[in-house]
C-alpha cells in the first residue's frame, strides 16, 4: 500500500460480482436496479389489470390457470368477487408504490441526478444501496400475500379502517394478506425515506463548480422537489402503517371504533377512529400523487426543449410551479374525504387550495405549449411521448375541476369518473414521462440506441389505446357507475356493460402494445446500434461523458459549469446548442 | 359419482324422521317435539336485492328460525343421542348442502364429526358460504356460478350457523354431532332414531332459538322407546 | 410525424367531447329538491372545462402540426415570453375558481350544513356487510334502544333490539327498502355496525359515507314517485358490489297506508 487512494473518490470501483451488480454502492447500478424492479412490478400490475378487465366485461368467464394460482379465489377458474378485489388492491399497490414511485423518482433520479449536478455519486452510497434493497424486501413481502391463507388483501390500496384493521373477521384476504400489505408498505416507506434524504443532500451539497441552483436541469429540480415531498409524505405513512400493524397484531384500537359488530360478534375494540387512518393516509396519499407526477414534469421540461431545439419558455416559472405544487400538495388531502363524515365545513376549506393547484398546473401546460410554438420539433419516440404527456395531463387535470368541488363530489365521488381522473393525471402522465425518459436516456444508460420504429409503434398504439380505455370511464362515472364493484348487478348499471366491454377490449390492446416496449428494451440492450456520447445533441452534464458513463461518472474530470441547462437554438450558425460545460467565453444570449 | 348420489336417498331416510317403522333388528327412539306459549311471527324474506330469487319466491318465503306445524308441532329441531353410545367411525358417504334460489337446502343439516360435507350451488350468480363456528376453524369462501362443490368436514361437535355474506337473509345450520343417530323434526314435530342397540341413552333436542333439552331413556332388546320434548317459546324472536 | 400527431389528437379530442355534448351516457333523472342546483353546477363546470379541453388540446394539435423539424424555418419564441401566459393563467383560472367555489359552496352548504326541516320523517339506518336496514319508530314515535351485543342477523335482529324488555322497540318497523313520502323532508340518522359504508342514490345526487362509531345525519326531499337503487360506494368487503337496497317514493296517502300495514300486525 504505497500509493494513497485519490482523495476525490468516495469509494473505489468494485471488483467482485456481488459488489458490482448486486450490493452495489454505485448510484447508476442502483438506478438500474430500481428500473428493473419497476419493470417486474409493472408487468405484474398489467397482468392483474387484464384479469380485472376480463372479469368486468364477462363475469362468468373461466380464466385458464387462475384456479391453480388461487383455488379459493377462482374455483373452477371463475373469479370470485373477493378475488377481484384482491387483484384490484394488488394492481393499485404495485402500480402506485412499486412503479409510479420507483421508476420516475427512484430509478431515473438515482441514475441521473448525481450526473446532472456533476457529482461522482450520491452523498450516502450505503444508504442508497439500503434504500433499494429495503424496497426490494417490501416488494417480496407484498408478493408473498398471493401465496398465504386467503390470498392478498381486498381493502384497496387505501386500506380504509376498520376493514383493514380488524383482521380476518372482515373477510377473505383481510387476515395474513392484509398484515403483509401493511408490513410491506411500512418497509417501503423506510426505503423511500433513505432515498429521499440522499437526493436532498446530494442536490444541496455535491453540485460541481458553477452548478448553481438556477443552472440545475429541470429534471433535477423535479427529483429534488419530489424528494422533499417524499421525505415528509412517507414520514406520515410510516407511523400510520405501524399503528395499523399494531391494531392487527397487538390488539390496539387506533383505527377501530368501539362497538363494532361483525357477523353478530361484538369486537373487543374501543375508542379508535376510522377517520384518523384516512387523515394520515391521505396526508401521505395526496402528496404521493405528486411524487408520481413531479418527476414527469421535470423529465418533460428537460426532454421537450432538447427535441424542440429551443429553450423552455420560462424555466424559473416551471421551477416556481413545481415548488408551489409541492407546497400546496400538503394542504389538500381533505378533498379525498368530502363525503367521509368529517365536518362538512372543512370540505369548503379543502376545496379552495385544491382548485388553486390548478393555477400552477395550468401555467406549466401553457409554458410547454409556448415552448412548442415556433419550435423545430424532432419527433422521436421520446418527443412523441413528451407531447403525449401534455395531452393526457390536460385531460386528467381538467376532470379535477369537477372532483375538487364538494357539491359535485357528492355525485361523482367513488364513481368511474374518479378512476378516469387519477389514471389520466397520475398513472398515464407519469407513465408517459417514464417512456419519454426511457427513450431519451436509454442510450446513456446502456450505450445503445433503442429502436425508433418500434418506439413509434409503441407510442401510437399506447396513445390511442389509453384514450379508448380511460375516456369512456368519464362517461361511466357521469352515469353513476360505482368503482370497486366486482360485478354490475344493479339495474341502472346493466346498460353500461357494453361500454365496459369496449374498455376491456381496448385494455387488452394497450397491454399488448406494452409488449413492444418490453421487446424493444430487451433487444436494444444487447443488439441496439451503438450510441454516441450525445446522440440527441442535448446540453446537460450527462451528455458530457461517455455512454455509459464510467464508474465515477466523469473519468476523474472535475466539470465546471458555465451555462444554463437548456441553451438550444442559440442565435448563431455555428452554435446550434451550447453544452453546460462549454467554455465561459461562449455567449449564449 | 353415481354411487355417491345413490346413497343420498338412504341418508335422507336417516336424517328426516319418517313415521314408518322399519324392520330394524334393534331398538328405536321416537317422539314428537311441541311448544307452549306464543311463537314469534315469521317475517317474509325480502329478496329484492337478488331479483331472480325474488321472482322465484312469490309470494315471499318466511324466515325459518321458528317453524311451527299443526297441534303446536315444532319443526327443525335436531334430536340426537348425546350420551350412552359406543364411539363409532364417521360414515364415509358425504352429506350434501345446497344453495338453491337463495335458500339453504336443507335449513339444518346434521352430520357426524369428520363426515365428508359437500356444498353445492345451483344458482346462476355468486354465493358466499360463511360458517361461523366457535370451536372449529372458521372459513369464508365464495362460489361463483359453475364452481365445483366445496369439499370439507368438521372435526369438533358443534351447531354451526351458516350465512351468505352476499345474501344476508340466507341462514342455516350445520349440526355437527358425535353420533350417526340423529333426526330433524318434520312439520308435525315427529322424529325417530333407529338402529339403536339396547342400552341407556341420553337424547338431546336442540332448537336454534331455544337452546337444548335432554332426557334419559332406556331402549330394550326389541321395543321402541318414546321421548317427547316441549319447548317454551316467546313471542319475540330477538 | 408531428402532423400525424396533430390529426390523431384532434380526432380524439372531438370524439371525446362529442359523447359528452350528445349526452350519450349521462346522469339519471334527478328526483330531489337539491338536484337541479347540482345539475346546474355540473353543467357550468362542464362548459368551462369543455372550452379549456377543446382549446388546449386543439392548440397542442395545431402546434404539433405546424412546428415540425423544418430546417428552413427559424426558431421563433412565443411573443412576449412566459410572463403574459402566466398572468393569463392566473386571471382566467383564478376567476373560474372563485366563481365555481362561491356558487358550489352554497350548494354544498344547502345539503350538508343546513339542519333538516322541523317535522321531517325520521328514519334510522344501520349499514352492515352487505346490506342497508331501515327502521321507522312505529306508532309510538319512539325508537327502541340499540344493544350491539344483541345483534343477530340470522333472526332478523339487525339493530340489536330487545322487544321482550323494551316496550319502545316492539313496534319499530324494520325493513330493507327505504320507503318515503313524496315531497316530504326525510331525515336519516345513519350508523354502521362494522365497516365504512356509503349511502348513494344517483337520482338524489347524494353520497355520504357511514362511519362506524359516528352518527351521520343526512336529509333530502324526493320530488318524483318511483323506485330507485341505493348503492354502497365505500369498499366494505367481498360483497361490496352486491350491497344495495331500494328507495321507494310513494304519494303521501300510499305511504301512510304502507306504514300502517307494516306496524299494524
Amino acid at each position: 500500500m504505497s500509493s494513497p487512494e485519490p482523495a476525490v473518490h468516495h469509494h473505489g470501483p468494485p471488483q467482485s460480482f456481488i459488489r458490482k451488480y448486486i450490493f452495489s454502492l454505485d448510484h447508476k447500478v442502483i438506478g438500474k436496479q430500481y428500473y428493473g424492479l419497476a419493470l417486474i412490478a409493472v408487468l405484474a400490475g398489467l397482468i392483474l389489470s387484464w384479469l380485472m378487465r376480463i372479469h368486468l366485461g364477462w363475469q362468468a368467464a373461466a380464466i385458464p390457470l387462475l384456479g391453480k394460482l388461487s383455488p379459493t379465489g377462482a374455483p373452477g377458474n371463475v373469479m370470485t368477487p373477493d378475488y377481484y378485489l384482491s387483484l384490484m388492491t394488488m394492481h393499485a399497490t404495485l402500480m402506485i408504490f412499486f412503479v409510479l414511485t420507483t421508476a420516475p423518482f427512484a430509478a431515473f433520479g438515482n441514475y441521473l441526478l448525481p450526473i446532472q449536478v456533476g457529482a461522482e455519486d450520491m452523498a450516502f452510497p450505503r444508504f442508497n444501496m439500503m434504500s433499494f434493497w429495503v424496497t426490494f424486501v417490501a416488494f417480496v413481502v407484498l408478493i408473498l400475500s398471493f401465496f398465504v391463507g386467503d390470498g392478498p388483501p381486498l381493502a384497496g390500496w387505501t386500506s380504509y379502517a376498520p376493514l383493514s384493521s380488524v383482521g380476518g373477521v372482515a373477510g377473505p384476504g383481510q387476515g395474513t394478506g392484509q398484515t403483509l400489505w401493511a408490513v410491506s408498505i411500512a418497509i417501503f416507506c423506510i426505503g423511500q425515506l433513505l432515498g429521499s434524504l440522499n437526493f436532498i443532500t446530494t442536490t444541496l451539497d455535491l453540485r460541481t463548480k458553477g452548478m448553481s441552483l438556477a443552472r440545475m436541469p429541470l429534471s433535477t429540480w423535479g427529483w429534488f422537489v419530489t424528494s422533499v415531498i417524499a421525505l415528509l409524505a412517507f414520514a406520515a405513512l410510516l407511523p400510520a402503517c405501524v399503528l395499523l400493524i399494531l391494531d392487527r397484531t397487538a390488539g390496539t384500537s387506533f383505527f377501530s371504533s368501539a362497538g363494532l359488530v361483525v357477523n353478530d360478534q361484538v369486537l373487543p375494540h374501543s375508542g379508535g377512529s376510522p377517520l384518523l387512518w384516512q387523515h394520515l393516509f391521505w396526508f401521505f396519499g395526496h402528496p404521493e400523487v405528486y411524487i408520481a407526477i413531479l418527476p414527469g414534469f421535470g423529465i418533460i421540461s428537460t426532454v421537450l426543449p432538447a427535441f424542440a431545439r429551443k429553450r423552455i419558455l420560462s424555466s424559473r416559472a416551471v421551477i416556481g410551479c413545481m415548488v408551489s405544487i409541492g407546497f400546496l400538495s400538503y394542504m389538500v388531502w381533505g378533498h379525498h374525504m368530502f363525503v367521509s363524515g368529517m365536518n362538512p365545513f372543512s370540505a369548503v376549506l379543502f376545496s379552495l387550495p385544491t382548485l388553486i393547484i390548478t393555477i400552477p398546473a395550468t401555467i406549466m401546460v401553457l409554458l410547454w405549449l409556448g415552448t412548442l410554438y415556433g419550435a423545430r420539433m424532432r419527433y422521436t419516440a421520446s418527443a412523441l411521448f413528451s407531447v403525449g404527456f401534455i395531452s393526457v395531463f390536460i385531460t386528467g387535470g381538467l376532470s379535477g375541476f369537477f372532483l375538487a368541488q364538494p357539491s359535485l363530489d357528492t355525485y361523482l365521488h367513488a364513481t368511474y369518473f374518479v378512476v378516469a381522473h387519477f389514471h389520466f393525471v397520475m398513472a398515464l402522465a407519469a407513465m408517459f414521462g417514464i417512456f419519454a425518459g426511457t427513450y431519451f436516456w436509454f442510450p446513456k444508460m446502456f450505450g445503445r440506441m433503442m429502436n425508433e420504429t418500434l418506439g413509434k409503434w409503441h407510442f401510437w398504439l399506447t396513445f390511442i389505446g389509453v384514450y379508448c380505455v380511460f375516456m369512456p370511464m368519464h362517461y361511466l362515472g357521469l352515469a353513476g357507475n360505482v368503482r370497486r364493484y366486482a360485478a354490475f348487478t344493479d339495474n341502472y348499471l346493466a346498460p353500461l356493460i357494453p361500454l365496459h366491454r369496449f374498455i376491456s377490449i381496448s385494455a387488452f390492446f394497450v397491454g399488448a402494445a406494452q409488449l413492444i416496449f418490453f421487446f424493444n428494451l430487451f433487444w436494444s440492450r444487447f443488439w441496439g446500434a451503438k450510441a454516441t456520447d450525445n446522440p440527441w445533441e442535448a446540453t446537460t452534464l450527462e451528455w458530457s461523458t461517455t455512454s455509459p458513463p464510467p464508474f465515477d461518472n466523469f473519468g476523474g474530470r472535475h466539470l465546471v459549469v458555465y451555462h444554463g441547462p437548456e441553451e438550444y437554438g442559440v442565435d448563431s450558425d455555428t452554435l446550434e446548442y451550447v453544452m453546460q460545460t462549454a467554455p465561459e467565453q461562449i455567449k449564449t444570449t | 359419482m353415481q354411487a355417491r348420489y345413490a346413497l343420498l336417498p338412504v341418508l335422507f331416510a336417516l336424517t328426516v324422521a319418517v313415521a314408518s317403522v322399519g324392520p330394524a333388528p334393534a331398538g328405536t327412539i321416537e317422539g314428537k317435539v311441541t311448544y307452549t306459549g306464543t311463537p314469534p311471527k315469521m317475517k317474509p324474506i325480502d329478496m329484492s336485492k337478488e331479483p331472480t330469487c325474488a321472482k322465484e319466491h312469490n309470494p315471499p318465503l318466511l324466515s325459518e328460525n321458528v317453524v311451527t306445524g299443526p297441534a303446536n308441532a315444532l319443526q327443525y329441531v335436531v334430536v340426537y343421542i348425546s350420551a350412552g353410545e359406543q364411539s363409532a367411525q364417521p360414515p364415509s358417504e358425504p352429506v350434501r348442502f345446497d344453495q338453491k334460489g337463495c335458500m339453504y337446502v336443507p335449513h339444518i343439516l346434521p352430520m357426524h364429526t369428520n363426515q365428508p360435507l359437500q356444498i353445492y350451488t345451483d344458482d346462476p350468480f355468486t354465493h358466499n358460504i360463511h360458517p361461523m363456528p366457535k370451536r372449529n376453524p372458521e372459513w369464508n369462501k365464495s362460489q361463483p356460478p359453475g364452481a365445483p362443490p366445496i369439499d370439507t368436514k368438521w372435526g369438533t361437535p358443534e351447531f354451526i350457523e351458516v350465512k351468505c355474506n352476499i345474501h344476508p337473509w340466507m341462514h342455516g345450520y350445520f349440526a355437527v354431532l358425535n353420533t350417526s343417530h340423529y333426526a330433524v323434526t318434520d312439520n308435525e314435530g315427529n322424529y325417530s332414531l333407529k338402529g339403536l342397540p339396547p342400552g341407556k341413552y341420553t337424547v338431546t333436542a336442540w332448537q336454534e332459538q331455544y337452546s337444548t333439552q335432554s332426557q334419559e331413556v332406556t331402549v330394550g332388546a326389541t321395543g321402541a322407546a318414546s321421548v317427547n320434548f316441549v319447548f317454551k317459546v316467546t313471542p319475540y324472536l330477538y | 410525424m408531428g402532423k400525424l400527431f396533430g390529426v390523431v389528437l384532434a380526432i380524439i379530442t372531438v370524439v371525446s367531447a362529442g359523447f359528452i355534448v350528445a349526452h350519450v351516457w349521462w346522469m339519471p333523472v334527478d328526483i330531489s329538491t337539491i338536484g337541479p342546483r347540482i345539475d346546474r353546477q355540473l353543467d357550468e363546470t362542464m362548459l368551462a372545462t369543455g372550452v379549456l379541453f377543446l382549446s388546449s388540446q386543439l392548440i397542442l394539435a395545431a402546434f404539433a402540426w405546424k412546428f415540425g423539424d423544418d430546417k428552413e424555418r427559424k426558431i421563433k419564441y412565443f411573443p412576449g415570453g412566459g410572463g403574459p401566459l402566466i398572468v393569463f393563467a392566473i386571471i382566467l383560472v383564478g376567476m373560474e375558481i372563485l366563481v365555481l367555489s362561491f356558487v358550489g359552496s352554497k350548494v354544498w352548504a344547502s345539503i350538508y350544513m343546513t339542519p333538516p326541516e322541523q317535522g321531517s320523517l325520521q328514519v334510522d339506518v344501520a349499514a352492515e356487510q352487505f346490506a342497508f336496514n331501515f327502521r321507522y319508530p312505529g306508532p309510538d314515535g319512539k325508537f327502541g334502544t340499540v344493544h350491539p351485543e344483541r345483534v343477530r342477523d340470522g333472526n332478523g335482529n339487525f339493530f340489536g333490539l330487545d322487544p321482550e324488555n323494551d316496550v319502545d322497540a316492539r313496534d319499530d318497523v324494520i325493513v330493507g327498502t327505504l320507503t318515503v313520502p313524496l315531497g316530504q323532508p326525510v331525515a336519516l340518522t345513519m350508523h354502521s355496525k362494522d365497516m365504512i359504508h356509503s349511502f348513494y342514490v344517483p337520482e338524489l345526487r347524494i353520497q355520504q359515507d357511514i362511519v362506524p362509531g359516528l352518527t351521520i345525519p343526512l336529509h333530502f326531499t324526493a320530488t318524483k314517485v318511483g323506485k330507485f337503487e341505493i348503492v354502497c360506494t365505500q369498499l366494505c368487503g367481498l360483497g361490496h358490489y352486491s350491497m344495495r337496497s331500494f328507495l321507494e317514493v310513494l304519494p303521501q296517502d300510499q305511504f301512510d297506508q304502507w306504514l300502517k300495514s307494516q306496524s299494524g300486525d
